[in-house]
């Protein structure tokens, strides 16, 4: 138990702290670092809470895709972060005063919390727990069965969004060259070779 | 429990358009560009299959998909609408596509995706299969607001469109995340049961209220309303067409469902709560749309006020909340998708050599040129405007009718006199093309699509007196399953 409560603490202290260096360090490929380093720890909280699947899920998707491909745009782009940062300083009263209105209404909001037991017990699909149904069958059934509805329309969102970026991007250039795979395997060696007999001594007169 | 097989049983349009689209997607893939007209008739036809289809199905309430999904005969009605706007614009669109140099393929398979989307707003039974239709719907018509993509000002709509749209959807996803926060469940009918309309937590009426913003974005209802003008005006003319019909009364539709089923009791017993919301913002939108149109110079963006003030009115219908309210809502809606689509055939007709024209005074002297179009857009006119015994006064009349009846006299009295204050600007059109002198003419002669859509149009708008007595009785009974 008191492991337990080790690994919590550290984890998600240095979880906060990783998240606070995400947008407080000067150079934006530590950024990136940092927020890989908030991941982490964010897994390794969900492997405390029993939810494995999710953990490994966290790192494979998030490091490894996410945060390299944000690796990849800081690298490759070209902008200038220290520009950003000064607007950002300019609204730092206006954005700290909102910040605070919503972190007081949302107090606010949780004081007249009044969750009433029956509603607590309305969860739409309980879950079981880690020892009836492993994490990958648990989250299986979710997606799979009782949500296939909403899974499959997310499916065709992400087709909407692909016809989108097509259709709004796409274009065909004048003038490129393409390889043209049916021409290069239907040419025949009549076309491309020419026996030229030669002389001795004469060399070969024009082609 | 319902089993896969029942769930994919009830849930057959929507098989059969997402099917149908992915089938159209590579077609005209291997086609090219050159199939587009072709695809946009398989599309047309592929509306027309699934709309016998819907007509086929079993008219009593129904849900499936653990329970996310519902078909009832509000659905059904509701859909057969959208498949008529989405039908009607795609077939307005052809010529204007080869004209403008626009014509791909992509065109009419997304209009297919969207209209799919609308479907999936309209049987939601879910807060989040509601957003997923939402989404969808959403995204498409982002993507055809921006077609011409070689016009700055197309670029521009589309581009303005969707950053306001993700803003509304983060609204709407912040309302859900609170209301299923202090209630414990997504699902229309347990929400239903749970909710007691006046002894809501705080917590639900803030989600409710974050609910009806993102909803009244996608209605375009005041204070909700600021893109609506510019991107009507920046979409190309035949996607303004599709936009003012179809996603309009599959919002409305949902706001509906939204605010009848989960959030009222039984009986009509609906909740004070989210009444005065909609009562505010159906009196913002009739007085904005009244005032806001006067000014207008392009034809497009008058469209675009108008039809924040006609949502205003169906508001109406539905602030009343009672049998009568949403029937008005779903008459008024027929009404207006049928007046919608007509003028914008007109608008579609306005074209000279150099290219589509949309300024109002172009119009001027159209009598003189071609006194057919122009009686047509006069009978429209005056249908918009609300006079009897045109289409367009009775929808009014119903909405207005409906709110007297439960209580809401001072917004039926705004209602009445923003109609009065509307009437200026639809009457101003008909004295510029009637006693103005003559501009040059049009290029004739109309499109025959154009022709018979407006004929249909203005004859539904002309006879409605006739069609009013089946409509009733069709309203009566599919308003019936909300309650």
């Amino acid at each position: 138990m008191i492991i337990q409560a080790i690994a919590f603490y550290m984890l998600s202290t240095v979880a906060v702290a990783a998240g606070f260096m995400v947008i407080a360090s000067r150079n934006p490929v530590h950024s990136v670092l940092f927020l890989i380093l908030a991941f982490f720890n964010a897994a390794g909280l969900f492997v405390l809470l029993g939810a494995e699947f999710l953990a490994m899920i966290l790192v494979v998707v998030y490091v490894g895709a996410v945060a390299v491909l944000f690796l990849f745009v800081v690298m490759m782009l070209d902008v200038d972060f220290v520009d950003l940062r000064k607007g950002a300083l300019q609204h730092m009263q206006l954005g700290t005063l909102i910040g605070v209105i919503f972190f007081i209404e949302l107090i606010f909001l949780i004081a007249t919390v009044n969750v009433t037991p029956e509603v607590s017990a309305q969860g739409a699909f309980p879950i079981p727990g880690p020892d009836e149904r492993s994490n990958i069958a648990a989250l299986g059934d979710i997606l799979y069965t009782d949500y296939i509805y909403l899974f499959q329309a997310s499916g065709l969102i992400l087709l909407v969004a692909m016809i989108g970026a097509i259709v709004l991007t796409l274009r065909t250039r004048e003038g490129v060259k393409r390889q043209v795979i049916a021409d290069q395997v239907n040419r025949r060696r009549e076309e491309g070779v020419e026996l030229i007999p030669v002389k001795p001594g004469e060399g070969i007169k024009g082609t | 429990m319902t089993t896969l097989s029942s769930s994919l049983s009830l849930a057959v349009p929507e098989l059969m358009m997402a099917i149908g689209a992915m089938a159209l997607l590579m077609f005209g893939v291997f086609r090219g560009d050159k199939s587009t007209s072709m695809v946009s008739w398989l599309s047309v036809l592929l509306f027309i299959f699934v709309g016998l289809n819907i007509l086929g199905q079993p008219g009593e309430r129904m849900t499936a998909f653990s329970d996310g999904f519902v078909i009832d005969p509000f659905s059904q009605f509701v859909k057969v609408l959208i498949l008529t706007g989405s039908g009607l614009a795609l077939i307005m669109s052809m010529d204007f596509l080869k004209a403008e140099r626009i014509a791909r393929f992509e065109y009419p398979v997304l209009v297919v995706l969207a209209t799919l989307g609308m479907f999936m707003m309209v049987s939601a039974n879910d807060l989040i299969s509601l957003y997923m239709g939402i989404e969808l719907q959403s995204l498409a018509l982002y993507v055809l607001a921006a077609f011409n993509r070689d016009s700055q000002r197309s670029t521009e709509a589309g581009l303005k469109y969707f950053v306001l749209g993700a803003l509304s959807s983060g609204l709407l996803l912040y309302g859900c995340s609170l209301i299923y926060g202090f209630t414990g469940t997504t699902n229309f009918d347990t929400l239903r049961e749970i909710l007691v309309p006046g002894e809501w937590s705080l917590g639900v009426i803030i989600g409710v209220v974050f609910v009806a913003a993102g909803l009244a974005f996608k209605v375009s209802a005041v204070p909700f309303h600021m893109w609506t003008p510019d991107v009507y005006e920046g979409a190309p003319t035949p996607i303004t067409a599709l936009f003012a019909a179809a996603p309009k009364i599959a919002a409305m539709a949902l706001f509906v469902r939204v605010m009848m089923w989960p959030l009222s009791g039984e009986l009509g017993n609906i909740a004070p709560e989210w009444q005065q919301i909609i009562m505010l913002i159906s009196v913002l939108s009739m007085v904005v749309g009244a005032f806001a149109a006067i000014g207008q110079t392009n034809f497009k963006r008058l469209m675009a006020y108008s039809s924040i003030g006609h949502m205003g009115y169906v508001l109406m219908g539905l602030a009343a909340g009672s049998v009568e309210g949403v029937q008005g809502v779903l008459i008024y809606l027929t009404v207006y998708l049928f007046m919608t689509v007509g003028v914008f055939a007109c608008i579609l007709s306005m074209k000279r050599k150099e290219g589509m024209v949309e300024e109002i005074s172009e119009l001027s002297g159209l009598a003189k040129n071609q006194p057919i179009l122009a009686m047509a857009l006069l009978i429209l006119m005056f249908s918009l405007a609300g006079i009897p015994p045109l289409a367009g006064f009775f929808g009014k009349f119903y909405v207005i009718l409906a709110a007297v009846k439960a209580g809401l006299v001072p917004l039926a009295v705004i209602g009445v006199l923003a109609s009065v204050v509307g009437a200026y600007y639809y009457l101003r059109i008909v004295k510029i093309m009637y006693f103005d002198d003559p501009a040059e003419p049009f290029i004739q002669p109309m499109a025959g699509e154009m022709r018979v859509i407006l004929g249909v149009s203005s004859v539904f708008v002309v006879l409605f007196a006739v069609f009013a007595f089946p409509l009733m009785s069709a309203t009566s009974y599919v308003t019936q399953s909300l309650f």
